[in-house]
């Protein structure tokens, strides 16, 4: 098949989105009652709440000339399939992902951790991940990566 | 500098199959996508533009002006078309959405003569898209 997609001068990126339902509460424990409860709010209620979090993912790579793409789509969905939606979707943050025991499950946090498990997709390089936490709250982790955020 | 974003749908049909695979390696490859009548979806097309604007009129680019080259680069070559057939820039490609988008960026780029082409985004469906940038673009530049 024709390489022409491949001439230099456009950089072109793969998003995809994934869609899990988990619950949380913000609480740090290194905090007074009052304190969590001044600091998060309605998120400090002790029996927790959830939302329909929405995972926007993007990578990066050469698009291969005989698949017109940069990774297949049924290797993404899978490895995302394993690393966040099985772990994550319908749980409650807070009690069932290890990474969360000791650090709160602000959409901050989770953004970092859905980097951290993603980073190691071996198709293509993970550029970005976006975390909606509802339709009006997202959050943006590119890692180190110099470049994530000036696109 | 301002970045503006004008977006318009197309549907059209595609399907992907490389004659270079054997059949049962381009049903794995590509799956349902490889149905050899086709099928297709309502793109979504993002086009951004990045400029300072006039000091006169107040707009990076006139939207009319970039209306008119998306109805005549995008549309009329891509709606209600059947992508693998009927456009010559996709021809020997696999109509990806990579691929598309691509095809977008270098059709476009070369008619937005105010302002710079910033970043082509196709949507096939609403959880998946390609995002198109102008290699080593980004960066305090492209801002």
């Amino acid at each position: 098949m024709s390489s022409n997609a491949q001439n230099g001068t456009v950089r072109t990126e793969l998003g995809r989105r994934y869609h899990f339902s988990a619950s949380h509460r913000l609480h740090n424990l290194a905090l007074s009652e009052e304190q969590n409860c001044r600091i998060y709010g309605k998120c400090n209620n002790p029996f927790g709440h959830g939302h329909n979090y929405v995972v926007e993912v993007l990578v990066s790579g050469k698009i291969d000339p005989a698949t017109g793409m940069i990774a297949n789509l049924a290797d993404l969905d899978r490895f995302v399939e394993r690393e966040i939606l099985d772990p994550f979707d319908h749980k409650s943050l807070n009690e069932d992902v290890a990474a969360f025991e000791a650090v709160v499950p602000t959409t901050e946090n989770l953004c970092i951790e859905i980097f951290r498990r993603l980073k190691t997709f071996p198709n293509a390089k993970l550029e970005r991940v976006r975390v909606q936490e509802t339709s009006n709250n997202s959050f943006e982790y590119a890692g180190d990566n110099p470049q994530g955020f000036e696109r | 500098m301002v970045l503006l974003t004008r977006k318009i749908e197309f549907a059209a049909s595609h399907l992907y199959h490389n004659p270079d695979f054997s059949a049962e390696e381009n049903r794995r490859v590509f799956g349902k996508c490889n149905n050899p009548h086709g099928h297709g979806h309502n793109y979504t097309l993002e086009v951004t533009v990045a400029g300072v604007p006039d000091p006169v009129t107040g707009m990076v680019l006139d939207l009319k002006d970039l209306k008119e080259i998306l109805e005549r680069e995008v549309m009329q070559r891509m709606d209600h078309r059947f992508l693998n057939y009927e456009v010559p820039e996709l021809a020997g490609q696999i109509p990806t959405c990579e691929n598309i988008a691509r095809v977008i960026w270098q059709l476009l780029d070369p008619q937005i003569k105010q302002g710079k082409l910033h970043r082509v985004r196709l949507y096939e469906t609403p959880d998946l898209f390609a995002d198109c940038y102008r290699n080593g673009s980004a960066g305090a530049d492209a801002r």
